[in-house]
């Protein structure tokens, strides 16, 4: 499983996503005893997506621990753990499972603290993957954090790089709210994936955060702002390359957090650009790219010269077969015809 | 069983009804001529506990400081039997800022850290948190345990199953408890449950099941030590199905039509009959259980005046406590 790293200097030592997240959980454990990992094949097997490898080795069958396969009650049992003080990591395999164990989730790990008048507290992470683009059909492709950030008392986190992931992982796992992790297949830099350039980065050997609610702008530009998030970001980064060469100067936007938003980097881009695309690969209907065409036009509707534009899922559910699934998804082909569209 | 104890367990169930009734009875004063669940002092979805005290009495006299109960959509016996402040519980009810959630739960979202009480409204959900207390307990190295308890309609839920196995395969410090009511709302046990105990299905999970039939308190509170003091020595989980009664509706507006067995139900009303038992067996005088109602009154209607004198919610504070 190790991918194409160089034994470097701190200061220029690049790791996968992957091996970010991990770094970030396992600082964490070292430092507080009470963190622990519990999940599906979270430890011999290291994370379907290598999201714990190692750490049963470290941190022995104590504090990583492998589930039955059985949602609700371990998920469950991270909420009731929380409660009483310890610090739970718990892994959701893959976002779609989430209709399996929704109860424990939305009812009881985002409500108890609001329903006790802020008695209790509960600080798991629930960290999941999501995503589509290798065929793994409509049950294992979705993303889905506009469901998720719906409902009210969870933080939800979407980083896209190394140094994202780590920040937010140390930063999820010393929140004291329930915040949602959650990670795209297509960034940690897996060997049996697409290759990808940006899920190797150089990270920061010490523990650090990125605070939870601050977006970034990856890319300054002063003609169209792309608001995105997660693989998104790598697809929107390189349309606005390509784009460059033409004249057109896109700013993007990874927004790494929707719960809590960061409206104010989204609005000042917006009112200097005054042209806005969300690229989202969630579905299309009453999710973020709707939602922050409401922000836009709740704070200013004149903030945009030309009528904002969305690049997300059509609505339909991820299909198998290729070129069926890379029809629906936020390709970069679509990312650039919807930009040179705002260009007019 | 010595005196001490079965006086407190017949003082703990004076004390569960006599709150019941009085809750009952605000409930209903101020939603007439016309029927609405929403008006009065006391809003919304009403499910009391009369006919369950043996349960939470027999159970709780078993628990220690540090111990937790995870309770239903139908709490008060448990919290009250637990220790729960009758005047935070009170004030919950009637949705005042000195509530237990400060009015943000309701009666049915009860959450008590210091006595590490909570409960959940929705059917065997309240099970799997509870593993995690446990888990947290374990983990703490204290000897305490949770009793986690949901009705006899749970017990064909996932959750239910989910949380037995992982608990006895972590072999954590819960005993489940399954109050048999004989109804799950408006459907008999009969016509939702394909074995007639619930305790069989501890043997699915490999750990020790057992029913306890006819409300007795004194039975209940046997068995329940048996299972505490199992889990407390670090001997994993049990299963207990206790055969209750549910006098009165599912919640308040309830008509109970559906009902053929309601004149039963009555003549097994737990209060009366160990009232007579206890005054039977020389351990009660009629004077003292008469006493002891009078304090549990009078208890009760301190910790209701506490609530109606308590502070609503500030309507500018409605979305504190999404966070923290």
């Amino acid at each position: 499983m190790t991918v194409t790293e160089k034994e470097a200097s701190p200061a220029t030592r690049r790791l996968t996503t992957s091996k970010a997240m991990v770094e970030g959980i396992a600082q964490e454990m070292e430092r507080d005893p009470s963190v622990f990992v519990l999940g599906e094949d979270v430890g011999a097997y290291g994370g379907i997506f290598s999201s714990t490898t190692g750490l049963l080795e470290r941190f022995g069958p104590s504090r990583v621990m492998d589930t039955p396969i059985s949602e609700t009650a371990f998920i469950g049992l991270a909420t009731g753990a929380a409660t009483e003080g310890m610090r739970p990591i718990v892994e959701l395999m893959f976002v779609d499972f989430f209709g399996v164990a929704m109860d424990q989730i939305y009812n009881h790990m985002a409500k108890i603290h609001f329903e006790s008048g802020g008695n209790v507290k509960v600080p798991v992470v629930l960290m999941t993957a999501v995503g589509g683009g290798y065929s793994d059909g409509a049950q294992h492709s979705q993303c889905l954090w506009g469901t998720f950030a719906h409902l009210p008392g969870m933080k939800v986190v979407v980083p896209s790089n190394p140094v994202d992931a780590k920040g937010l992982m140390i930063a999820a796992i010393r929140d004291d709210n329930p915040v949602v992790y959650m990670f795209h297949k297509g960034i940690m830099g897996l060997p049996w994936m697409a290759p990808n350039p940006r899920a190797l980065a150089p990270v920061p050997e010490e523990a650090y955060e990125v605070p939870i609610g601050s977006a970034a702008v990856v890319r300054q530009g002063n003609d169209v702002t792309i608001a995105t998030l997660s693989l998104s970001v790598h697809h929107s980064l390189d349309i606005a390359e390509e784009l460059s060469a033409e004249g057109i100067e896109c700013e993007v936007i990874d927004l790494r957090t929707l719960v809590p938003l960061d409206r104010a980097t989204i609005l000042s881009s917006v009112a200097k650009t005054g042209r806005l695309l969300v690229v989202d690969e969630d579905y299309q209907s009453f999710g973020l790219s709707g939602e922050l065409a409401a922000i836009v036009a709740e704070t200013d509707p004149r903030l945009l010269k030309v009528p904002f534009m969305r690049v997300a899922v059509p609505d339909v559910p991820i299909p198998y077969s290729r070129p069926l699934e890379y029809a629906v998804l936020p390709t970069k082909t679509r990312i650039a015809a919807a930009v040179r569209k705002l260009m007019g | 069983m010595d005196q001490k104890i079965k006086i407190e367990l017949y003082r703990t169930m004076v004390l569960i009804r006599s709150f019941e009734e009085a809750i009952l009875r605000d409930y209903h004063a101020d939603k007439k001529p016309a029927w609405d669940i929403g008006a009065g002092l006391i809003p919304g979805e009403m499910h009391l506990s009369a006919g369950q005290e043996p349960v939470a009495a027999g159970i709780c006299a078993n628990l220690s400081p540090g111990d937790g109960i995870t309770a239903t959509h139908r709490p008060h016996h448990l919290a009250i039997a637990h220790g729960v402040s009758l005047k935070a519980l009170a004030a919950e009810i009637f949705g005042r800022e000195t509530g237990l959630g400060k009015g943000r739960g309701g009666h049915m979202h009860l959450f008590d850290p210091a006595s590490h009480f909570s409960c959940s409204g929705i059917i065997a959900e309240g099970y799997p948190p509870a593993l995690g207390q446990a888990f947290a307990f374990k983990w703490k190295k204290t000897p305490n345990v949770i009793v986690a308890v949901t009705g006899e309609g749970a017990a064909n839920q996932g959750a239910f199953h989910e949380s037995l196995n992982l608990a006895a395969l972590w072999k954590l410090p819960v005993v489940f408890v399954v109050e048999d009511n004989d109804w799950a709302i408006s459907v008999p046990r009969h016509a939702s449950t394909a074995i007639a105990s619930n305790a069989e299905r501890a043997a699915a999970y490999g750990i020790p099941g057992e029913r306890i039939e006819d409300n007795n308190v004194e039975a209940i509170w046997r068995s329940a030590k048996t299972a505490i003091d199992r889990a407390r020595s670090g001997e994993g989980p049990s299963l207990l199905e206790i055969h209750t009664v549910r006098l009165w509706g599912h919640f308040e507006g309830d008509a109970q039509a559906y009902r053929d067995d309601l004149d039963a139900a009555r003549a097994h009303d737990p209060l009366p009959a160990y009232e007579a038992q206890l005054i039977s067996e020389g351990f009660l005088d009629s004077a003292q259980a008469e006493a002891i109602k009078e304090e549990s009154a009078a208890e009760v209607e301190a910790a209701l005046s506490f609530a109606k004198a308590s502070p609503l919610p500030d309507a500018a504070d409605a979305l504190r406590y999404v966070f923290a």
